[in-house]
């Protein structure tokens, strides 16, 4: 009689169970459904919108007239476009070159520092960062401003003499943007680093490897996901900015950014900007892939 | 990695990073209490700039909306980000790679574009570009960032002790409640710490998705560097800085404390 019971009651444990399985896969479409219908009403349809809009034309009056067509884009391959590509390229590859070198070495003194210290000397490395995007790139302008605090500083230690007029040129969006990306790089780069075991490293110096070379071999190699991670996380901000540009940069110097968003805010030319942010997202979207195809997905990425 | 200590040359670097680091926030700090109004050179300690800028009607403005979206949008993609999490991590479900796939979408597309694009789908649909249209937009890229966090903080979860609440009597939704919810919280906190500190710095998707009245701090600050750069900014920013810098030193200490 009670084993009786006990197996009905096992029975119907089993059948609960059973239920709760068969209905997991509704139970885990109705906790997605939100995000799912969320993103695609305000971040996929309006990418589709932007798609189309590429492919229309800019009446008189600002207004968008639906007559598909391919202008917009063949406007885009010009001479003075095309540099302004060329430039958006070069800047965004050059803040990616330039935090790599910068952050690997530091990313490595964080991977070596004592355990204890460690969570700190991170924790100092983003501080900064969680103040406002917008002041730190105004600290830049009064930095590099002519005659301002970096001039003044260069010349009490007598290593310039005049003014280096550096605000408002290609070097001061460089020195922004680097300053801006470099804990992206620094991020991946540590937790890759962190990873490699010390044993490793032990057993090539045994095998009788000097250090420099043990560091190409063994470590080198082995934080190249953190290198790929890190590269992906500061080219893509990178390639789209427009505020450094806008702050550092004066009017010479100009980003497919800035490009879209005078498209859309002052020339009122939508289609034409639309086109623009085509190219743009194509642009970093084929070299993201590439480049990832080539090094090997970083998996620090979703870290 | 460890044991070897980092050489003298590498460490002599790594301070002169830091240095680099925290050089602009430091200057920033000193010139708000500079005479001078151009920034260029320190000529006397004043605290006027912090007076003019208590009087600015348009500042206080700007942070009264600067918080309220962050607060709502916080709210709201807490909630769904958190839901899809534990969706992704549990279930598999119809769609499942396509779900994924639109998460990232936010994370990995030039901001500049994720802008615009809002800022065309709010006009097609005459919804009139303000406070709501930059919530709404939040939201949006705040998302996928919570879900990215509170996923990768349910890759240890045993789901042991859930059933084992469940033998104990308890519902689906009375587990989630008293089980699941509270040993997942340090994860959902710090997404949605993720997501307020995403919210309240946003330039770039705010510019695009603003309308009248609707300025916040970021968008006046900038104006402000546009138009006349004066101490007041620097003000601002040293009380901004120092907010954060107590917030998060308070953060690290009750984390410490508690592990």
């Amino acid at each position: 009689m009670i084993t009786e019971q006990a197996g009905e009651k096992q029975k119907n444990r089993f059948s609960l169970t059973r239920l709760i399985r068969e209905n997991s896969r509704a139970q885990g479409f109705f906790l997605i459904s939100p995000a799912n219908i969320y993103l695609f009403l305000l971040v996929v349809l309006p990418l589709i919108l932007v798609t189309i809009l590429s492919f229309l034309s800019r009446g008189t009056y600002g207004q968008v007239v639906y007559k598909f067509n391919l202008t917009n884009y063949t406007r885009l391959f010009n001479e003075l476009y095309g540099k302004v590509m060329v430039f958006s390229l070069g800047i965004g590859l050059g803040t990616t070159l330039i935090c790599l070198l910068v952050g690997y070495p530091l990313s490595y003194f964080l991977a070596r520092a004592p355990v204890r210290q460690r969570s700190l000397l991170l924790f100092l490395i983003l501080l900064p960062f969680w103040t406002n995007f917008i002041i730190r790139i105004f600290a830049w302008m009064i930095i590099l401003r002519s005659g301002g605090i970096l001039d003044s500083l260069l010349q009490w230690l007598h290593i310039t003499n005049a003014p280096l007029n550096l605000l408002y040129t290609p070097t001061a969006v460089l020195i922004g943007m680097v300053y801006e990306f470099l804990p992206f790089m620094v991020l991946p780069l540590y937790t890759s680093l962190e990873k490699i075991e010390n044993s490793l490293l032990e057993a090539a110096a045994d095998l009788g490897a000097p250090p420099w070379k043990a560091f190409i071999r063994v470590t080198l190699p082995l934080s190249v996901p953190g290198m790929v991670a890190g590269t992906i996380l500061t080219f893509i901000p990178a390639m789209g900015m427009f505020v450094v540009p806008d702050i550092l940069g004066g009017a010479k110097t100009i980003l497919i950014g800035n490009v879209i968003r005078n498209q859309f805010l002052t020339a009122r030319d939508w289609p034409f900007g639309a086109a623009a942010s085509m190219i743009l997202m194509v642009m970093t979207m084929a070299l993201t892939l590439y480049y990832t195809r080539k090094a090997g997905f970083g998996e620090e990425l979703l870290l | 990695m460890s044991e070897k200590k980092p050489s003298l040359w590498l460490r002599i670097y790594s301070f002169m990073v830091y240095g680099f680091i925290y050089a602009p926030i430091l200057i920033l700090i000193i010139f708000s209490f500079n005479t001078q109004k151009l920034n260029v050179r320190w000529e006397g300690f004043t605290l006027e700039w912090y007076k003019v800028l208590f009087n600015d009607a348009q500042i206080f403005l700007a942070t009264r909306n600067t918080l309220l979206i962050a607060f709502i949008s916080t709210l709201v993609a807490t909630i769904i980000g958190t839901m899809a999490a534990l969706a992704m991590h549990r279930y598999r479900f119809p769609l499942y790679n396509t779900s994924e796939t639109v998460m990232y979408i936010p994370i990995v597309i030039p901001e500049v574009v994720m802008g615009i694009s809002l800022l065309v789908f709010f006009v097609m649909i005459n919804f009139t570009l303000g406070l709501t249209t930059i919530t709404l937009s939040h939201i949006a890229f705040n998302i996928p960032f919570v879900a990215l966090v509170v996923r990768a903080r349910l890759h240890g979860y045993d789901r042991a002790i859930d059933e084992a609440a469940m033998d104990l009597g308890a519902n689906e939704l009375v587990t989630f409640w008293r089980v699941t919810l509270p040993t997942i919280m340090p994860g959902v906190l710090s997404g949605a710490m993720l997501a307020l500190t995403l919210s309240l710095d946003d330039y770039v998707i705010t510019y695009f998705t603003a309308g009248p009245g609707s300025t916040t701090l970021p968008l006046r600050v900038f104006s402000m560097v546009k138009t006349a750069v004066t101490p007041e900014i620097n003000a601002l920013s040293t009380i901004w800085v120092l907010i954060i810098f107590v917030l998060l030193v308070f953060g690290q200490i009750a984390q410490r404390k508690k592990a």
